[in-house]
Formats: structure tokens, sequence, C-alpha cells
């Protein structure tokens, strides 16, 4: 069942066209993944999914309604969590606090059983539940900002770039638990430059390029593809 | 006992500059614009409670509550009709248009209840003697204080333990991720804007208690020294308001005291300018780093 799909998205920052006509959709039970260089427009493709940036006519529809003009602070009650670019998360309030932030719109009686699946999901969190999370190394903020997007239980879970900054063995970690939400049945959007980790756990792709996608497939598929190989993986 | 007596005096005028800052502060951190309309709340505050009290002849507690009441919704207003139009507009702008409401404010004022000074009935009245009557402390003053110590208490209380307090630190620090989280940023903004208005009321009839003459400029001196308080602590801390308020107060007390009064008011902003030299953030104030 298609759960997200988006249809001729048009986005602009003042004059400058930086989503061109981009369609794309995810699947239930499905980790998509959106790879491409810099400048691409794949965190623009995000921003306007959970309403931070508006497209110019086309569709987005969620569960099959319409979500297009949907302000962004209510996205988050329809079930979709935005992980964003550089992890954003709140610096000067506690680890604590950041996920009670993300659990802003949950029901209150589940916070506390919710805050412990994301402490046995990451374990470091918890040990560090009372600290600044400014004070937090890279890594430990990538994962405060995944699980404060955890802790509204998001049917659809986005992640823009969240191997960016970190050493590859925390890049591991991160991807681990990814495939590791996916199993217990997330389903993921994830916007990557790092390629080859990407397409390596995700089901489809797309590849975009200043604004527009120009390929698309299976993660095996493109991981084999030689524009692929030759763009992005080195090859 | 001359020093006593001018720092009491200090204290409680501080505590007036500093329930004025908390308003001022908790604007800026949360929608990161300086109102300057803030002091010209203070004013129409003080009319209300003022009218309310004189030709309703309500109770005093009831006059000012029926102020806080009116800036309330006198500062939702504002906010809505004036600075969320410019929410994406340059700080330029927004700055201009707060400056453009505070004269609207008191011309409005000056239209409705004229120019004439009006004589404000303290809150409280009365003075306790001691030290076998050498130092002398009014009851307004002591009210003052403990006023502005409950206020800080609680707003410290409301940001750090409450979900809506935590939702306007989050707004303050990055509204991007705050409305990913699912909340309300322009809501929480309002929520600001009628917090610190409804301080204003109080700190209009605190502010008229001490200095009984009432007119449509009445707010506008101690709006902009609440802003120098605000500034002085840190603006966008609320301890640093406190801080700021209290220790402005005072020297501004000492330097009526001891130095004179004409050049009080000069006094206070030197020491202002001589702080942030030494200190850009203020005494309280975060050092924004950007961690790239």
């Amino acid at each position: 069942m298609t759960m997200l799909k988006a249809e001729d998205l048009n986005v602009y920052y003042g004059p400058i066209h930086a989503v061109k006509g981009v369609s794309f959709e995810v699947n239930e039970g499905e980790v998509v993944t959106l790879i491409g260089a810099n400048g691409a427009g794949k965190s623009t493709t995000l921003k306007t999914v959970s309403g931070l940036m508006h497209s110019r006519g086309g569709k987005i529809e969620f569960m099959g309604k319409s979500i297009a003009s949907v302000p962004a602070h209510k996205i988050v009650q329809l079930g979709i969590a935005h992980v964003p670019e550089g992890r954003r998360i709140f610096t000067l309030m506690t680890v604590e606090e950041n996920l009670d932030m993300g659990a802003f719109t949950a029901n209150t009686a589940d916070v506390e059983a919710d805050k412990e699946r994301v402490f046995e999901l990451f374990p470091r969190l918890k040990e560090r539940r009372k600290q600044i999370a400014g004070t937090l190394s890279g890594g430990e903020q990538q994962m405060l900002a995944m699980g404060r997007a955890l802790m509204s239980k998001p049917k659809l879970l986005m992640l823009d770039e969240p191997s960016m900054g970190l050493a590859p063995i925390l890049v591991e970690q991160v991807f681990d638990i990814i495939a590791e939400l996916h199993k217990a049945g997330t389903t993921i959007l994830l916007v990557e430059q790092n390629a080859e980790m990407a397409l390596s756990i995700a089901d489809r792709a797309y590849v975009m390029e200043t604004g527009r996608i120009t390929l698309s497939g299976t993660g095996a598929e493109l991981a084999a593809s030689e524009e692929v190989q030759k763009a992005y993986l080195g090859g | 006992m001359k020093f006593l007596a001018y720092l009491v005096s200090g204290i409680s005028l501080g505590s007036i500059y500093a329930i004025i800052a908390l308003g001022y502060t908790m604007v800026y951190g949360i929608a990161k614009m300086l109102n300057f309309a803030h002091g010209d709340v203070i004013m129409i505050g003080g009319y209300i409670s003022f009218l309310a009290a004189t030709n309703l002849g309500l109770p005093t507690l009831v006059s000012v509550l029926l102020a806080m009441v009116v800036c309330t919704v006198l500062g939702i207003v504002i906010e809505a009709l004036a600075y969320k139009p410019l929410r994406s507009a340059p700080s330029l702008a927004v700055l201009i248009t707060a400056i453009g409401v505070s004269y609207l404010l008191q011309n409005a004022a000056l239209l409705i209840w004229g120019a004439n000074p009006k004589s404000y009935t303290p809150v409280v009245e009365g003075t306790l003697h001691l030290f076998d009557g050498q130092l002398s402390v009014s009851y307004v003053s002591l009210l003052t204080v403990a006023c502005c110590i409950v206020i800080m208490v609680g707003l410290t209380l409301f940001t750090n333990r409450t979900k809506m307090g935590k939702a306007m630190r989050a707004c303050s620090e990055d509204k991007g991720a705050a409305q990913l989280m699912g909340i309300n940023v322009n809501r929480t903004i309002s929520l600001t804007f009628a917090i610190g208005s409804a301080l204003a009321a109080i700190a209009g009839a605190l502010l008229c208690s001490f200095s009984p003459t009432l007119m449509p400029t009445t707010g506008a001196m101690p709006g902009i020294k609440a802003f120098t308080a605000a500034v002085f602590g840190g603006i966008g801390s609320i301890p640093g308001a406190f801080l700021g308020g209290i220790l402005l107060g005072v020297i501004e007390a000492l330097a009526k005291g001891y130095i004179s009064t004409q050049l009080s008011n000069s006094i206070v902003f030197a020491v202002l300018i001589i702080i942030l030299l030494v200190r850009p953030a203020g005494l309280l104030g975060k050092n924004t780093q950007e961690k790239v």
C-alpha cells in the first residue's frame, strides 16, 4: 500500500527553483532513499513533506489524504516524524527534555514507556538523560535527534543525512539502528549523500540531480548501475 | 543608614525594572524582536487600574486584575496585528513597527485620557519604620520586591517544568525544529506576549504607586530603562532580567543619592555601556556559538 505519494513538487527559495517537478512514492514497510550530491534538492523535498517548505502546485498524499496544506506543526500528529539535516536538537535543553519535546503531541500516559523504548535503542542517551544536549558528541546528538523523532511513534520516519559528520564506526551504528527500526515495522524515507550505505539498506531508491529525479529503481539495481557507480560510488 | 535607605529604594525600584525587563526578555527570547511598545503597555495598565479604582470604585486587587486582563488582550492583539505579518521580514522592519506601535499607544492614551497627569492612589499605603525611625520602608516597596520574587520564581518554574514552558524554550532555540515536534510556534509567541503584557500591567500599578503621576508618557522612560536592564543581565535570560533590573535600580538610587539626581540616568547608561564592552552578551547572557 502506498503510504506517501508526492507528485510534481516544485519548490522555490525566492527566485531559485530548488525542486523541479519531483514525484516519488513510499510504500508501507519500505526503506526508500533519496541520494544525490549536495544541493540536489533532497533536503528541500523532505522539508516540503513535513510542511516547513511549500510546493507550488503538485500533490502530497499521506495514507490517502492530501497533506500539502497541513501546517508543519500538525504533520507529526498524522504520523510523520522528520529528523532534520544537522540534527537540530535543542542544545540548551537536557537529553530528557529533548525527548519530552519529541513527545509534545503524544499521549502523556505513554511518554515514560516510550522513553524507555528509546533508551533501549540508544543506551548512551539513558546514561546522559540529565545532561545538556549541546554537550553531547556528534554521534550522541544524532542518536538524540532520532530518539526524539521516535517519541512521536511515527508511521513514517524521515531521516535527513543521519551519517553527516560522523566517524565511520558511528555511521555503521546509525545504519544498524535504521535497519532495526525497519524490521520493527517503521517505514523509512532516508536522504543520504553516503550512497553506498543508503543503497545497501534501501528497498528502493531515487537519484536526485539539480532538483530533478534522474534515476530510480531498487537499491540493488541502482547500486549495480553504471551511472550511479561512476557518480556516487567512486567506481 | 543613608546607604541602607538608598539600597532599599534601589532594590524596590529595581524590582519594577525587573518585572518589566522579564516582558522584554521573554518576547526577545522567543520572537527575537525588541518590543518597544512594552513600556506603553505598562502605561495602559496604569490607566486601566486607575480608572477601575477611581471611576468604577473597584477594590485595588480587582482593578489590577482587570488591568492584567486588558493588557493581556492588548498584547495578543498587538502581536497578531502588528508583528505576526512581519514574521519573515527583516528585523529592522519589525523594530520600526514596534516604535510605531509605541507612539500609537501613547497618542491613543493622549486622545482618550488627555495630557493632564492623573494622581494615582498607591495600591498599598503606609510605611514601615525601622531602627527607631531612622530607616523607613514603604509597604509599596515591600510589595514590589515580593511581587518581583514571586513572578521570577513562577516564570522559572513555568519554563523549566511545564510542557508549554519547555515548548517556549524549544521555540526560542529553533522554531523549525519546534514545528517538527508539533509545537504551534504562532500560538507560543502569542502566549509569550500575553504573559509579558500581564506582567506589564502589574508593573504599571506598582510603578504608579511609587511615582503617582500617571500620563501617556509614563511608561516610556521605565520601558527604556527596563530594556537596558534586560540587555544588562543578558537579553533572553530570565534570571538575567531579574539581576539586571535590581542592579540597575541600585545603581540609579546610589547615583541619585551620592552623585547627582540630574546625572543619575546618564550614570546608569554609562555603566551599561561599560558592562557591554566587557561582556557583550550581558551578565548572564549566553554567548551564542554557532556549531558547524
